[in-house]
């Protein structure tokens, strides 16, 4: 069995690295569909959005810096094995990875406290940023996402505790609205990330990881497969175009998750993603040992 | 649409000429500024005491850059330097205008009716930089010149003034003729809401 220590060191490590490649490199899948949205740019001024944003992520990822100065609020998401022999400590480690990244890569400090102001490390003296979603599942490894996300995007995510009456039909109207009234504040265009239902923190969750979900895979639910697509051709009629210009697409792709709900409620959570989209992932065995996903 | 290239500080013909749709590429001294940095500047006027950039000169930027200091040099550099959404400014940005007399606010997503009131009355315009391209703002930036309100506002907050060579382009989104790109876009957007919702209606009577 490897020494508690060294596999401190190597998580520590490896989330220093996840953080790295979330801030400056734009996960393949995303990148893929920026590329297709450029071909089929309808106007010269959504075109020229679109080039910009490309040519951006491209020297971001070539140069190893962040692609946007707002590398966000971190979050951690973490399965976490049976065996794997550190828990408790998870967070601390983290935590420690976080300031270093915020040195190492570097990430702009985004923590600020009303009455201690910015912490300048990324770290919240009062220990809700980063923010950490645990999961327990079998195994002995431990998988972690390290996932930024900007403030643009977050200042435009809606909840709605809608009147069950409305319906499904209810709930995308009011996605749509969404995007709608988000218009270019966010950085379009956007992965929009959907969550029905179980409450109003649940919902918002929900639709925060859906954002999680490749570009293009849809819901293994085939009928909210359906509305995944239908809301997304929706919101595509919109004409706000990549940031704002009035033409082309709005919308990358759109994920719904859904959750059953109590009888009296219909909560909905919209989370937008800008174009710069920021996750990385790795998996560490009890032994140490890493694996990257590709990103 | 035309498109133009220009030294900073913009003149009153400059203003004049610049229309909604037209991008436009500048050069000279650009300062960082965000919703505390408008705050803190706006409040040290009211009390008549003296600021330490002159702000009529300057291109106001929305902007919370990453900076890093030079180990060897001692001298700060741009890391990254995309624009901020500037909607969140719009409640501080007319009154700026009028206090200050800047001529062009650049950052991204548009503003609303009040600075596009002020930039008619002042003589003032809103340009877009393409959001989240950092690196291409970065790599714009010739020289930090000054940091002022560091220790006050922290590193996105405070203002970093800035020389810039060719920075852009940036889209007229707001002249000095009372036109606003991304308000008639939000009026488009709105329109074309029931083309919208007819896809999630057909789906639901399937």
């Amino acid at each position: 069995m490897m020494q508690t220590a060294t596999l401190e060191t190597i998580i520590e490590d490896t989330a220093v690295e996840l953080l790295r490649r979330a801030a400056t490199s734009l996960p393949k899948d995303v990148f893929a569909a920026l590329e297709e949205i450029k071909k089929e740019a309808p106007t010269e001024s959504a075109l020229l959005q679109i080039e910009n944003i490309v040519t951006d992520a491209r020297i971001a990822r070539e140069s190893s810096r962040p692609m946007c100065q707002d590398t966000g609020i971190v979050s951690f998401i973490l399965s976490v094995g049976d065996n794997f022999p550190l828990k408790s400590k998870l967070k601390d480690i983290l935590r420690e990875a976080t300031r270093r990244a915020t040195k190492e890569v570097p990430l702009r400090p985004n923590t600020v406290d009303f009455f201690k102001g910015n912490s300048g490390d990324n770290v919240d003296p009062r220990g809700y940023i980063p923010f950490f979603y645990i999961d327990l599942v079998p195994g002995d490894e431990i998988k972690i996402t390290a996932m930024t996300k900007g403030g643009g995007s977050s200042n435009i995510a809606k909840l709605g505790m809608l009147k069950p009456g409305v319906g499904l039909e209810g709930v995308l109207k009011f996605a749509i609205d969404a995007v709608a009234e988000a218009g270019p504040k966010g950085c379009p265009p956007y992965r929009v990330g959907i969550g029905i239902g179980g409450g109003e923190d649940i919902c918002m969750m929900l639709a925060k990881k859906a954002l999680l979900r490749p570009v293009g895979k849809r819901h293994d639910d085939p009928e909210i497969a359906k509305l995944e697509e239908a809301t997304m051709e929706a919101m595509n009629r919109l004409p706000i175009g990549p940031m704002g210009v009035g033409s082309g697409k709005t919308v990358i792709d759109v994920n719904i998750n859904l959750a059953s709900r109590h009888p009296a409620s219909l909560p909905v959570g919209v989370v937008f993603s800008c174009w710069a989209l920021r996750h990385a992932s790795a998996s560490i065995s009890k032994d140490g040992n890493v694996k990257y996903m590709e990103y | 649409m035309a498109i133009y290239h220009l030294r900073l500080p913009l003149t009153e013909e400059d203003v004049k000429k610049l229309k909604v749709g037209d991008s436009i590429y500048v050069s000279g001294d650009i300062v960082t500024a965000r919703d505390d940095a408008h705050k803190h500047a706006l409040h040290l006027k009211e009390k008549g005491e003296s600021l330490p950039v002159d702000f009529s000169k300057l291109a106001i930027y929305h902007c919370g850059p990453i900076m890093r200091k030079n180990e060897e040099t001692r001298e700060w550099e741009v890391v990254a330097a995309g624009p901020t959404t500037s909607s969140r400014m719009e409640i501080f940005q007319d009154k700026f205008i009028e206090a200050f007399g800047t001529k062009l606010i650049i950052g991204k997503g548009g503003m609303g009716p009040r600075t596009t009131a002020a930039c008619e009355k002042f003589g003032a315009v809103y340009g877009m930089f393409t959001g989240g391209a950092a690196l291409l703002a970065a790599d714009k930036v010739k020289r930090v010149k000054e940091v002022h309100w560091l220790d006050l506002l922290g590193m996105p907050e405070c203002l970093w003034v800035l020389e810039v060579e060719e920075f852009g382009p940036l889209l007229v989104g707001i002249d000095c003729h009372g036109n606003n790109l991304f308000e008639e876009n939000a009026q488009k957007t709105r329109d074309a809401l029931p083309q919208a919702y007819q896809v999630i209606e057909q789906i639901m009577e399937e």
